[in-house]
C-alpha cells in the first residue's frame, strides 16, 4: 500500500489559503498591465536575491575569512567585512545615482546637479576603511602595550 | 545518503556560519514585523492623502476594489501630516533594508531544503514564502528606484507599488501568524538562560533547524552580528533622513535624492519635484499680458490676469512641500489670494470640491481635485509669492496652489484653470 501524502496542520491550510485569496484579489490587478514582465520582476528578484546576490557575498565573505586565516589574522575579520559591507550596502541602495544612470531625469527635475553622488560614495567608503584602519591600529598598539606590561622586567 | 553531502546546499553541513540560529532570525523578524507594519500602515495612509475616491484624476489604481476600503477624506491639519507620514514611510524603508538583507540571510538554508515539502500545509507554506521573499524584495526596489526617479520597472508606479504591497502584505501575515509563536518562544528561551543581571546561566546548544550542524569557528559573535546589522541601518538613516527634515541637516543626507544642496539661492531656493522645462512650460504663456486665470463656478467663469489677483485680499501661510517620494521642504511662506475666496467670487459662499487645471504638458498630475475641507481651509492659497518674492518658474509661476497636509503633486503650478463644484 503506498502512504497517502500528509496533510499537515489544518489551520495553516486555512490561513494559507486565506492569505492566497488576498493575495490574488491583489495579483489580479498587479498583473492587468504587462503580466509577464510583472511576474518577472516578483519572481526575478528573489532569484536574482537568492541565487546570484547572496551567494556572491558568501563566497566573497568565506574568501576574506580564508585568506585572513592563512595570515593568521582571521580574528579581524570585522575590521575588513564591516567597512566593505557597509560600501557596497550603500552601492547596492544608491547605485542609479552613484552610477549616473539617471542623470538626465534627475537633473530636469530636480534641477539640481547629478554630479557628486559617485565622489560622495567613495568618499564615505574612504572614511568607513580609514575608520576601520584606525581602529585595529589602535587595536593592536593596545594590545603591545599590554604584553609588554605583563612581561617581566629583565636586569 | 546524497541530502547529507555537505556539498549540497540542500545537506544542513553546506551552510557553516556559526551565526545562523533561531534567536538570530527572531530578533530580525520581530523587527520586521514592526517595520514592516509600519510601512504598510503609512503607505495606505499616502494613498488616501491623494483623495483617490474624489475624482478620477486623482486615482492611480482605479481598479482597487474593496482595497480601498479604508479611505478617508484627507485632513488639512496638522499641516505636516503628510510629510511626516510620508517622510516615515521612505526614510524607514530605506533604513530597514539591512535587516531585510540579514533576515533573508539568516533563513537561506531552508530554501534549499529537501524534501520540498512533506505535507499539503507545508507545500502551501513554501510557495507563500516565494509570495513573501518575491512580493517583499519588490516592494522595496520599486520604492527605492523609485525615489530616484529610475522608472524601469514594468508599468507606472503606482499600481504596481499598491497592489504588490497587497500581494506582500497578504503573505506577511501568514507568515507572521505561523512563525511569531516560535520566534517569540526562541526569544524567551534566551532571555531565560540569561540570569536577571544578563549573566549566562545554562550554555545548551540552540536547537532548531537552522543551526549550522557542523559551523566554522565564530568570527563575530551573534549580538556583534546583530549591532552590524542595526550600524549598516543606522548608517543609511543619518544619510537619508536629513532629505525629510530639512534645513542643515539636509546636508547630511548624502546619497539621498533630496539631500545635500537647494536648487539656487535665495527665497525660492528651496526642493523642485518638477522644473518648468521638464513641465514643458512657455515663458510666453506665463507672462503679464497672455496669462489670465479662469474661474468657473455656479454663477459662470471669470478671467483673472495677475494683477488683478493681486488686487484681491492676499493671505500668507506658511505650509511645507512634501513629496510622496519622502523628502520634503521645511515651512515656505507663501502669499497669495485664499481658494475660498475665488469659490466666492464664482457664487459660493460655501466653498466646494475644486478641479485644478496646469499649463502642464506632461505628467500625471497637470489636472487634480481638492475636495471642499482643503479648498475651505484659510491656509489653503492661491500662492503668487514665496518667502517674500514672486515665485520662481519652477516653483510655478504665475500662481500654484498650496494646500496644508497636501501631497506634493496636488499642490498644482502653473494653474490656469479652476473649476469649482464640477469634477
Amino acid at each position: 500500500m503506498r502512504p497517502r501524502p500528509a496533510l499537515g496542520s489544518p489551520l495553516q491550510i486555512l490561513l494559507l489559503a486565506c492569505s492566497f485569496a488576498l493575495a490574488g484579489y491583489a495579483g489580479v490587478r498587479l498583473f492587468a498591465g504587462d503580466w509577464q514582465a510583472v511576474a518577472l520582476w516578483l519572481v526575478g528578484a528573489a532569484l536574482l536575491h537568492d541565487l546570484v546576490l547572496l551567494p556572491l557575498y558568501a563566497v566573497a565573505d568565506r574568501a576574506v575569512v580564508r585568506a585572513l586565516g592563512a595570515a593568521g589574522r582571521r580574528q579581524r575579520t570585522m575590521y575588513v567585512r564591516v567597512p566593505a559591507a557597509l560600501s557596497g550596502l550603500l552601492l547596492l541602495v544608491w547605485f542609479p545615482l552613484i552610477t549616473g544612470m539617471v542623470d538626465r531625469p534627475y537633473r530636469s527635475a530636480t534641477g539640481l546637479s547629478a554630479d557628486g553622488f559617485l565622489a560622495r560614495w567613495l568618499l564615505i567608503s574612504a572614511v568607513l576603511f580609514a575608520g576601520s584602519a584606525l581602529l585595529l591600529a589602535l587595536r593592536g598598539l593596545r594590545l603591545r602595550r599590554a604584553a609588554k606590561r605583563r612581561r617581566p622586567v629583565v636586569h | 545518503m546524497r541530502d547529507d553531502d555537505p556539498r549540497l546546499p540542500s545537506s544542513p553541513g553546506f551552510w557553516r556560519s556559526p551565526l545562523r540560529g533561531p534567536w538570530f532570525t527572531s530578533v530580525l523578524g520581530v523587527v520586521l514585523l514592526v517595520g514592516v507594519t509600519v510601512l504598510f500602515v503609512t503607505g495606505l495612509v499616502s494613498y488616501a492623502a491623494y483623495n483617490p475616491d474624489l475624482a478620477r484624476v486623482n486615482d492611480q489604481t482605479p481598479d482597487k476594489g474593496i482595497l480601498g476600503f479604508y479611505l478617508f477624506a484627507w485632513p488639512t491639519d496638522p499641516y505636516w501630516l503628510y510629510r511626516l507620514t510620508q517622510g516615515l514611510h521612505v526614510t524607514l524603508g530605506i533604513t530597514l533594508i539591512p535587516v531585510l538583507l540579514a533576515k533573508l540571510w539568516s533563513v537561506v538554508p531552508r530554501l534549499f531544503a529537501l524534501p520540498p515539502a512533506c505535507s499539503l500545509a507545508h507545500a502551501l507554506e513554501r510557495i507563500s514564502l516565494l509570495l513573501l521573499v518575491g512580493g517583499g524584495l519588490f516592494e522595496f526596489t520599486t520604492g527605492v528606484l523609485n525615489v530616484q526617479l529610475d522608472y524601469v520597472f514594468p508599468g507606472s508606479f503606482y499600481p504596481l507599488h499598491f497592489y504588490g504591497a497587497w500581494v506582500f502584505f497578504a503573505a506577511f501575515v501568514a507568515h507572521a501568524a505561523l512563525k511569531l509563536p516560535t520566534a517569540v518562544r526562541s526569544l524567551r528561551r534566551r532571555r531565560e538562560e540569561h540570569g536577571a543581571h544578563g549573566e549566562r546561566v545554562s550554555r545548551a546548544p540552540e536547537p532548531g533547524e537552522l543551526v549550522s550542524p557542523r559551523p566554522l569557528p565564530p568570527t563575530v559573535s551573534r549580538r556583534g552580528a546583530l549591532w552590524f546589522v542595526g550600524g549598516a541601518s543606522l548608517l543609511l538613516l543619518v544619510t537619508t533622513a536629513g532629505q525629510s527634515i530639512g534645513g542643515v541637516l539636509r546636508r547630511t543626507a548624502l546619497l539621498a535624492p533630496h539631500g545635500g544642496a537647494d536648487p539656487g539661492g535665495g527665497p525660492n531656493g528651496f526642493q523642485i519635484n518638477k522644473t518648468a522645462a521638464y513641465a514643458g512650460i512657455d515663458a510666453a504663456e506665463t507672462g503679464e499680458e497672455a496669462w489670465r486665470l479662469v474661474v468657473t463656478g455656479r454663477t459662470g467663469t471669470v478671467r483673472l490676469s495677475r494683477a488683478q489677483l493681486l488686487r484681491m485680499p492676499l493671505h500668507s501661510s506658511a505650509l511645507p512641500i512634501a513629496c510622496v517620494e519622502g523628502w520634503s521642504t521645511q515651512d515656505q511662506w507663501w502669499r497669495g489670494v485664499r481658494l475660498r475666496d475665488l469659490a466666492a467670487l464664482v457664487g459660493y459662499d460655501d466653498p466646494p470640491d475644486l478641479f485644478v487645471e496646469s499649463l502642464q504638458r506632461r505628467g500625471a498630475f497637470r489636472r487634480a481635485a481638492l475636495r471642499a475641507n482643503q479648498v475651505a481651509d484659510p491656509r489653503s492659497l492661491l500662492a503668487l509669492y514665496v518667502n517674500g518674492e514672486e515665485l520662481s518658474p519652477d516653483h510655478g509661476h504665475p500662481a500654484r496652489i498650496i494646500v496644508p497636509a497636501a501631497p506634493g503633486v496636488l499642490n498644482t503650478k502653473w494653474v490656469a484653470r479652476l473649476t469649482f463644484g464640477a469634477l
